[in-house]
């Protein structure tokens, strides 16, 4: 047999957490190999998206990469609120202090343009200390030598040594189930995104937002036009369209049965949107992905030998309240892994690198910002359904909103919605999504009676906008029980799948067996833009497909 | 690596005369397709193996840009053109006594030579004779048919697998001393499954973008004299084979006979049912 290739580090995948390891490897001289599925980096991302630069964070983008702002990035956010919506009537408040809270700068990015940019900066980086990039390569395993993880396999190379590997291949990582770090197993540890990018030229955004070139806004929608399901939208500006788009609770989603596409339509047809979209809609590209909720599953200790996970891999995905931080924390734990490797290097022990990381975690802050204390403690009381519906139920009653509606309630709203700390409490219940916007809009908003005439297409006109190089005869997902029960609710909520589309991932059939009628579901993966959800809802045997195939987005 | 232009059959593109002749004028020149094939296999040569690639072609000034064209998917180092006008109109037998001429000059004033590369045949001339004949006026041995390559550098060898077609399609492995000539099959399918190997596959393409952008500087041509060839033996004094007439193929004269029928006929259509009865399922 032939030597086996070997590099002292490999990381997979070309998000911001791998182009942050990678980057920072290669800065401590670490020959490293960076192994990426989509034809380009980005091609398979999609964030809603506002990359953060906290004041106290370690690591920020622009640190490791000089000229992100200018060459990768879109707009930054110079102006942030929060519409609490209950039918037509809306209430905004300011958001900028949460916003700036520990923020050095924010830039909304569009990721196939970011990561494609990042891609070629790591690739000059890595590629000084006989490394580099490679595209349309996808890892499907972990090489193991008598039980101990040594490197990786690929659909595309044969297998790779690596003294560290660093998995940092985003949400649903094949790499951290395999490891068993992670699992892919309750809905309620996720979140569900979904956008459009729309087109518009430079001056219209200007001119509607009321902004100049080198600023743009973020706007947060909350309340009742999502109906009952948990979460919200936002719409930032890009320079020359905007992004707009809704996250959702995956749990919420498939006890309301709700069509992901349809809520975004709702925000999209809101009369709140018309001055900005309401006349002549043009929708780039629709896209959708899972995010994971690192209140519930960042990983405490992601490593096992010589394998870290870094990012969306180990659930490091803030969410605090309304604000979404993934990207930055990405990237500092991939900066954070680097060091640890280098710190570590020529330690016998293969574990070295991932304990000293985990530390680095814990040291500097990190953790305690993607698991906080205050939302332990709160879960306990808030999460319990008999506490949730009481305080439901004051909320809804007359006094409950004339507590919140009056005056007062109004400003202590407003501060305590700015509060990082009083936000980050705020439990995974309908109270702090849905009812106490509701209740805002209702009583303190103002009706709003501006014309949308948006049309968002519909969901054929999306699937047949997106581009596929489809892994013709080779499924990257299989059903395993295609019964109702099991895997039913990835019919609604499968974002390109809808109940009675015939176009879509997953549909159901009335099959007739021995004159019983049975609902069946079949699934047809070629519309597929990877989000990951059937994983999560459905009974599936799920896997990315090989490299440079699939979906492939332009502007993420 | 061997290349040659032909013209552009591509829809479009091609263009013939009121007589079905090719309008070579107004046809844009391309590299034959074929030879896409060697440049495959030239280009995972020197991935795995390293060295230095040089395209060579014998034909007008404007076959230039196909070098430039081949240089830019081999990621070659520099083009050779064998050019003037005596050497136009040469047969396949003129071509590869010039042909080997330039490759001999190569080696003598350039550097050795352990593999030659060419397609298999033109989309033109259709006559695959070529690549033989250069290799018999070499010396050398040749390999045709490959579909898969391996080269060992110390050894001097190679072990390359062949298609041969029949019956049933066989796969042949032969081994070759090197140097020897190369010609690659439709069928050959370059694998890089080594990182390293795409690494410097990456590289290479990189290096070559800005090398290609500039090719008149890496490109040298060489007329009969350079190559020291006898006007009588080259070009078309030099070439034996006269195509003395090209006839299109008749379309052969259809044996059945037709009769239409309107479907809305009834009385008609009687017949074709009946004739049809036997085909149709059941009893
Ligand atoms: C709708 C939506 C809105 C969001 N909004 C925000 C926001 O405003 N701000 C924010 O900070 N975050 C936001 N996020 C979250 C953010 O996008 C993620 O947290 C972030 O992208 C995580 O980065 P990562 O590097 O860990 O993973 P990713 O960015 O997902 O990168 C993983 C990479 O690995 C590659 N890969 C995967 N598997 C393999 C394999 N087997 N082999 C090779 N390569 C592989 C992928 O192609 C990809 O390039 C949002 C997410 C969504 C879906
Ligand atoms: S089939 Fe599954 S992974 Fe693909 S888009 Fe639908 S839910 Fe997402």
């Amino acid at each position: 047999m032939t030597e086996r290739e070997h590099y002292e580090a490999v990381v997979v995948g070309c998000g911001p957490g791998g182009a942050a390891a990678a980057a920072r490897l290669a800065e401590h001289g670490v020959e490293t190999l960076v192994l990426e599925r989509g034809v380009e980096a980005g091609s398979k991302n999609v964030s809603g998206g506002l990359i953060y630069a906290e004041d106290s964070a370690p690591y920020t983008i622009d640190d490791l990469f000089d000229g992100f702002r200018e060459e990768a990035a879109e707009r930054p956010v110079t102006d942030y609120r929060i519409h609490n919506i209950a039918g037509d009537k809306v209430k905004t408040y300011d958001l900028t202090d949460l916003h700036e809270h520990d923020t050095d700068w924010c830039d909304a990015v569009l990721r196939r343009q970011m990561d494609s940019w990042l891609e070629q900066r790591v690739h000059e980086k890595a590629s000084e200390t006989g490394g580099g990039v490679l595209t349309n390569v996808r890892v499907n395993g972990l090489l193991r030598e008598g039980g101990e993880i040594v490197g990786v396999t690929c659909d595309e190379l044969d297998p790779i040594e690596a003294d560290l590997i660093v998995a940092a291949d985003g949400v649903n990582s094949e790499l951290a189930r395999e490891a068993g770090l992670m699992d892919w197993e309750e809905p309620d540890e996720w979140f569900q995104g979904v956008k459009a990018v729309v087109d518009m030229d430079p001056g219209a955004v200007n001119h509607r937002f009321g902004i100049d070139d080198d600023e743009g806004v973020a706007h947060l929608f909350s309340g009742d036009l999502f109906e009952d399901v948990r979460g919200g939208g936002f719409l930032y500006t890009n320079e020359e369209s905007l992004s707009i788009g809704t996250v959702f609770h995956l749990d919420s989603l498939v006890a309301e049965q709700a069509e992901p596409h349809e809520l975004l339509d709702a925000l999209l047809t809101h009369p709140v949107m018309a001055h900005w979209i309401g006349d002549g809609y043009d929708e780039r590209e629709y896209a959708a992905k899972l995010v994971p909720d690192s209140k519930k599953v960042a990983h405490r200790e992601p490593y096992r030998d010589r394998l870290v996970l870094v990012g969306d891999a180990a659930g490091q995905m803030q969410a605090q309240g309304p604000i979404i931080k993934g990207m930055n924390h990405a990237v500092t734990a991939g900066a954070l892994a680097a060091d640890a490797f280098a710190i570590t290097r020529g330690n016998a022990d293969p574990e070295a690198a991932g304990r000293r990381y985990a530390k680095l975690l814990e040291d500097s802050g990190t953790m305690a910002k993607l698991r906080p204390k205050q939302y332990d403690l709160a879960r306990t009381v808030g999460e319990r359904d008999a506490v949730t519906n009481v305080v439901d139920r004051v909320l809804e009653s007359p006094i409950g909103s004339l507590a919140l509606g009056n005056r007062l309630a109004d400003r202590v709203l407003e501060r305590a919605y700015n509060s990082p700390f009083l936000v980050s409490m705020l439990p995974d219940t309908r109270t702090g999504y849905t009812t106490v916007p509701t209740v805002i809009g209702e009583a303190r908003g103002k009706s709003v009676r501006w014309k949308n005439d948006a049309e968002p297409p519909s969901l054929e006109e999306r699937i047949g906008e997106l581009t596929y190089d489809t892994d013709v005869g080779n499924p990257h997902i299989e059903l395993r029980d295609d019964s109702a029960e099991a895997s039913g609710a990835a019919v609604y909520a499968c974002p390109v799948s809808a109940e009675e589309f015939g176009g879509g991932c997953y549909r159901t059939e009335r099959v007739k067996t021995n004159g019983d009628e049975e609902t069946l579901v079949s699934l047809d993966t070629q519309p597929c833009v990877e989000c990951g959800t059937c994983a999560i809802v459905a009974d599936t045997t799920w896997e990315h497909p090989r490299g440079g195939k699939g979906v492939e987005y332009r502007e993420g | 690596m061997l290349t040659k232009g032909v013209p552009d059959f591509s829809e479009g593109a091609v263009s013939f005369d009121e007589d079905g002749h090719l309008e070579r004028g107004k046809t844009p020149t391309v590299m034959n397709p074929n030879d896409a094939f060697a440049l495959e296999a030239a280009l995972q040569t020197r991935v795995r193996h390293g060295g230095h690639v040089t395209g060579m072609s014998m034909g007008p000034p404007g076959y230039a840009s196909v070098l430039q064209g081949a240089m830019e998917s081999v990621y070659a180092d520099d083009s050779y053109l064998l050019s003037d006008r005596e050497l136009a109109a040469s047969d396949t037998w003129a071509t590869a006594i010039t042909v080997s001429a330039g490759i001999e000059k190569y080696r003598e004033e350039v550097a050795d030579v352990d593999l030659v590369f060419a397609g298999f045949k033109t989309a033109d001339g259709e006559t695959g004779q070529t690549g033989p004949q250069t290799c018999w006026a070499l010396e050398w041995p040749i390999v045709t048919h490959v579909v898969a390559l391996d080269i060992d550098p110390d050894e001097r060898r190679l072990r390359a697998k062949r298609l041969v077609e029949g019956d049933v399609d066989e796969i042949e492995t032969v081994e070759a001393p090197l140097p020897c000539v190369v010609i690659a099959d439709p069928e050959f399918e370059p694998t890089y499954r080594k990182a390293s190997h795409r690494l410097t596959h990456k590289q290479l393409r990189a290096e070559t973008r800005e090398r290609a952008a500039e090719h008149d500087e890496y490109l040298t041509t060489w007329d009969h004299a350079d190559l020291n060839l006898d006007p009588d033996y080259i070009g078309l004094d030099g070439s034996p084979t006269i195509v003395s007439s090209v006839d299109p193929i008749p379309k052969a004269p259809s044996e059945r006979e037709a009769t239409m029928i309107d479907p809305e006929d009834g009385a008609a259509m009687e017949p074709v049912l009946e004739e049809l009865q036997p085909f149709a399922g059941g009893d």
